[in-house]
């Protein structure tokens, strides 16, 4: 299998703060990986470093065997690398076929001189985004609320618009931090069948922040766990689960994972 | 060098009414993030309120001064009450376009009141000393003076009193405030009271300087100031003291050598040149924002 | 839809322009109305201009009236002390499109300072920027200083500024609908989360700020041959501010509120002329309410249908009601 994405030695500063340290890690092509770790180990940290939004401080970022340390978000979402936020991040007052939309415009070619004269090759783009933006919506059955504001969705058809606006982006990689979050164990499950037939569907590879355990073990291939910014462990989810000193990060010394 | 001394006098003088009211600009900006527009037109009322004052009763120079921070101070905390707090969890673009607002409108009704520039009227008597070749006034001596000890005062009333502390916690989390049974409505209202009453001070002692009194020194003047707050880092208390000081000294060296069409352009020049190297001012620092 | 109404606004557009051309020859609309109506069009340019800033993006911009300087003097040197004998026909559109160019031009080092800073600090600078133009201005003595330029030639008629209005409407149209727009629209929403989904947001601000201040320059060229008079203090915080009212009364990031804001508020302002300085209360006041009581003006964030373009979708399923779901944008 081949590394579709690589750190290599990865560190974050923010002044006397190391938010990453040194962290080597490597995410294979077609898999699901998860990663783990206490509140504060530094994953969404790793997942803004990874999109760009910060530079590191040192180390690199490969991602399929080009380096994008230092890259813009945008130049990164382009090259095929997607991501839904914790915090959930529409554009709320945009409709819900808008927000898909921008996500689809970085694949359509036309300049600003065409955009302002709206010639036709312009509205022909248009139209294909605004059919493809539909198709996709359609597929993810929101379909019917494309002309409502993101803002006024549900919290849940507003985790799986996020997840759409994501995929319009035709990613290779989609990072998604903590997808779960504010759902039940039995919504969570239901969320694991969802990212599996995503994952099937659109030949993704996917890494996962996640808090939800049962999830993350029957979800994930691999698992890496983070703590203050340096991995303490990696491998399958039964070698994660009996690994002492993740058990150790997460309950103190004694106890065990679900 | 003697007349580099003189200048220098001549900056501290026009620092030290800059920095009596970039206080009142940091210290709103401080506990409110919010840039008070209006804040400049204060200054000219203060001066404007002087005028009245003096017209109906003459009265010493430092009972005009008390009289005048308080009308000032009471005009400060009422734009407060009515045209911020209102929007105190709008987003901010509002709050900078009201407060934009409520300076043109008190800017304007000022100008329909008195059209004209007015001369003020005789407070101290000028007297002028001679030291070691240098000339000073009593009135430079004042200003100065008095200046320096209001300052004083309000970095005793920040660092040192629980009030202070409570003004410095409203900058650091203003949600949290309330929590810990700090009225942080209050805190604000007088904060604003407090800025105000710097500028009252500091436009009678501008009207004592350079006698002429007009509605416009809201912008000319009052906006300069501004400009010396940003410079040091708005928020900063000791960067609206630097910046206030720095922006003098150099509106004095450009009037000594260009002509004073000048002095607008040099000093917002300045104040873009400085936000290009260092966008948060001398002092500022910048905030971190989470993703 | 048939095929009528998918003409019709441009046959109205069009009888627009005849009519407005035709308006000075017949006596039927007199002077003063005259030049109301080509006050309403370049304050219209101004309104939308701004609002693709200020309302699209989401940013707060208060310099507008700086670029409408500089549009104004760059047409006027060249109309008065460049090329005062040649042909208006040619030579005013040219003069025009050289103010727009020279404000468009200034827009770039702007919308630069707009990639790192935001907010208050973008706030700051454009007032920088506004004070520095005046400033400036009154010192150049070539253009007459702080007493500015006199005998600018009547260019400017209802014709011209219908044309130059239409333009700056269809042009911004366009562009508010267009990816570009969109991308401007989702930095004024979040604009890490534009990043992220790859809106190149510093391409887009640039194109926002550029085009925003190359039609303040045409408007300021406008202004400039239709008032024969221009000085550094007509372009001043007050003339900025009058463009804000016009924005957020009429509505941000709206296209027809653009209209409905500088139509209201030119005909407001004409009509408190008697008031004389206290004009300039009134003014700033409604500022104060609107910021108050009605922060995103008339049409915040909506447009009228006939102004959106059209398009052809896919059909649609229908829904339970047995209709067709609008999918039209809401708005950008």
């Amino acid at each position: 299998m081949s590394a579709l994405l690589e750190t290599r030695h990865l560190t974050r500063q923010f002044g006397g703060l190391r938010a990453i340290g040194d962290l080597s890690l490597s995410v294979n092509k077609g898999e699901i990986l998860g990663v783990i770790g206490p509140n504060g180990a530094g994953k969404t940290t790793f997942f803004n470093l990874l999109t760009g939004i910060y530079p590191p401080s040192s180390g690199d970022i490969l991602f399929n065997g080009g380096s994008i340390a230092g890259l813009r978000p945008s130049q990164i979402a382009r090259l095929g690398m997607a991501r839904t936020f914790q915090n959930i991040r529409l554009f709320r007052q945009l409709s819900v076929l808008e927000n898909v939309r921008i996500a689809y415009d970085s694949r359509l070619v036309y300049s600003p001189v065409e955009a302002l004269l709206r010639t036709p090759n312009a509205r022909a783009r248009e139209r294909e985004s605004i059919n493809a933006s539909m198709e996709l919506l359609e597929l993810f059955e929101l379909g019917s609320m494309a002309g409502d504001l993101a803002g006024d969705l549900s919290y849940g058809s507003q985790r799986r618009l996020e997840i759409v606006r994501a995929l319009a982006l035709n990613p290779s990689l989609l990072l998604l931090d903590e997808p779960a979050a504010g759902m039940n164990p039995s919504e969570a499950m239901q969320l694991l069948d969802f990212l599996k037939w995503v994952h099937g569907k659109f030949s993704l590879t996917i890494v996962l922040i996640e808090h939800h355990m049962q999830m993350v073990m029957a979800l994930c291939d691999r698992i890496e766990v983070i703590e203050f910014g340096v991995r303490i462990a990696g491998g399958t989810p039964d070698e994660v689960k009996a690994n002492p000193r993740v058990i150790e990060a997460y309950l103190g010394v004694e106890g065990e994972l679900p | 060098m003697k007349y580099l001394i003189q200048q220098a006098i001549n900056a501290l003088q026009l620092g030290s009414i800059y920095a009596l009211i970039a206080l009142g600009y940091s210290m709103v900006y401080g506990v409110l993030s919010m840039i008070n527009f209006a804040h400049g037109d204060v200054f000219m009322l203060g001066a404007f309120f002087c005028l009245l004052l003096i017209a109906i009763v003459p009265v010493p120079f430092w009972l005009a001064l008390i009289v005048v921070m308080g009308a000032t101070a009471i005009l400060g905390t009422l734009i407060e009450r009515f045209a911020y707090r209102p929007l105190r969890n709008a987003p901010r673009v509002s709050a900078i376009i009201t407060a934009l607002g409520c300076g043109l409108v008190i800017q304007n009704t000022t100008l329909g009141i008195s059209p004209y520039a007015r001369p003020m009227p005789r407070l101290i008597d000028n007297v002028t000393y001679e030291f070691g070749g240098l000339t000073f006034t009593t009135l430079q001596l004042i200003i100065i003076g008095v200046s320096v000890v209001l300052m004083v005062l309000l970095d005793f009333l920040i660092r040192k009193t629980s009030f202070g502390m409570a003004m410095r916690a409203i900058s650091s989390d203003r949600a949290m405030v309330p929590l810990l049974g700090i009225p942080a409505n209050r805190v604000i209202a007088i904060t604003f009271a407090l800025g105000a009453a710097l500028g009252g001070a500091a436009g009678l002692l501008y009207g004592m300087a350079y006698p002429v009194v007009s509605a416009a020194m809201g912008i000319s003047v009052g906006w300069k100031a501004f400009v010396a707050a940003v410079i040091g880092g708005i928020g900063n208390m000791r960067g609206a003291v630097l910046g206030a000081f720095l922006l003098g000294g150099g509106e004095v060296m450009t009037v000594a050598v260009l002509p004073s069409t000048y002095r607008d352009l040099i000093s917002y020049s300045l104040l873009l040149l400085i936000l290009v190297f260092k966008p948060h001012g001398l002092l500022g620092k910048p905030t971190l924002q989470k993703a | 839809m048939g095929a009528k109404s998918r003409y019709l606004p441009a046959v109205l557009l069009i009888a627009g322009f005849v009519a407005s051309v035709l308006i000075p020859s017949t006596g039927l609309v007199n002077d003063y109305l005259q030049f109301v109506l080509m006050s309403v069009a370049i304050n219209a340019i101004l309104c939308v201009s701004l609002n693709l800033v200020n309302g699209w993006m989401g940013e707060f911009s208060v310099g507008h009236a700086g670029f409408m300087a500089l549009g104004a003097y760059a047409s006027a040197v060249l109309t008065v002390k460049l090329f005062p004998g040649a042909p208006p026909l040619l030579l005013f559109p040219a003069a025009v499109l050289i103010g727009g160019a020279v404000a468009g031009v200034a827009g770039i080092p702007i919308g630069i300072l707009s990639f790192k800073t935001r907010g208050d600090y973008l706030a700051i600078i454009t007032l920088a920027f506004l004070m520095i133009v005046k400033s400036g201005l009154e010192n150049i003595p070539y253009t007459g200083g702080p007493r500015g330029m006199l005998g600018i030639p009547r260019l400017t008629t209802v014709a011209w500024a219908y044309f130059w209005c239409v333009v700056a409407f269809w042009v911004i149209r366009n562009l508010v609908y267009s990816k570009y727009g969109r991308g401007i629209s989702a930095i004024r929403e979040d604009e890490i989360a534009a990043e992220a989904m790859g809106v190149p947001t510093r391409s887009a601000k640039l194109v926002a700020f550029v085009t925003s201040s190359f039609f303040a320059g045409v408007a300021g060229a406008l202004f400039a041959h239709q008032l024969q008079f221009i000085n550094p203090s007509s372009f001043d915080i007050l003339k900025s501010t009058e463009i804000l009212v016009m924005v957020y009364l009429g509505g941000v990031a709206s296209l027809g509120g653009s209209l409905l804001g500088a139509g209201v508020v030119t005909i407001l302002t004409q009509c408190l002329q008697p008031l004389g300085t206290w004009r300039m209360v009134v003014l700033p006041a409604l500022l104060v309410l609107l910021m108050l009581f009605r922060p995103g003006g008339i049409m915040g964030y909506r447009d009228w249908s006939w102004l959106k373009p059209r398009r052809s979708p896919k059909p649609r399923p229908k829904n339970e009601d047995g209709q067709q779901p609008e999918i039209g944008e809401v708005s950008p």
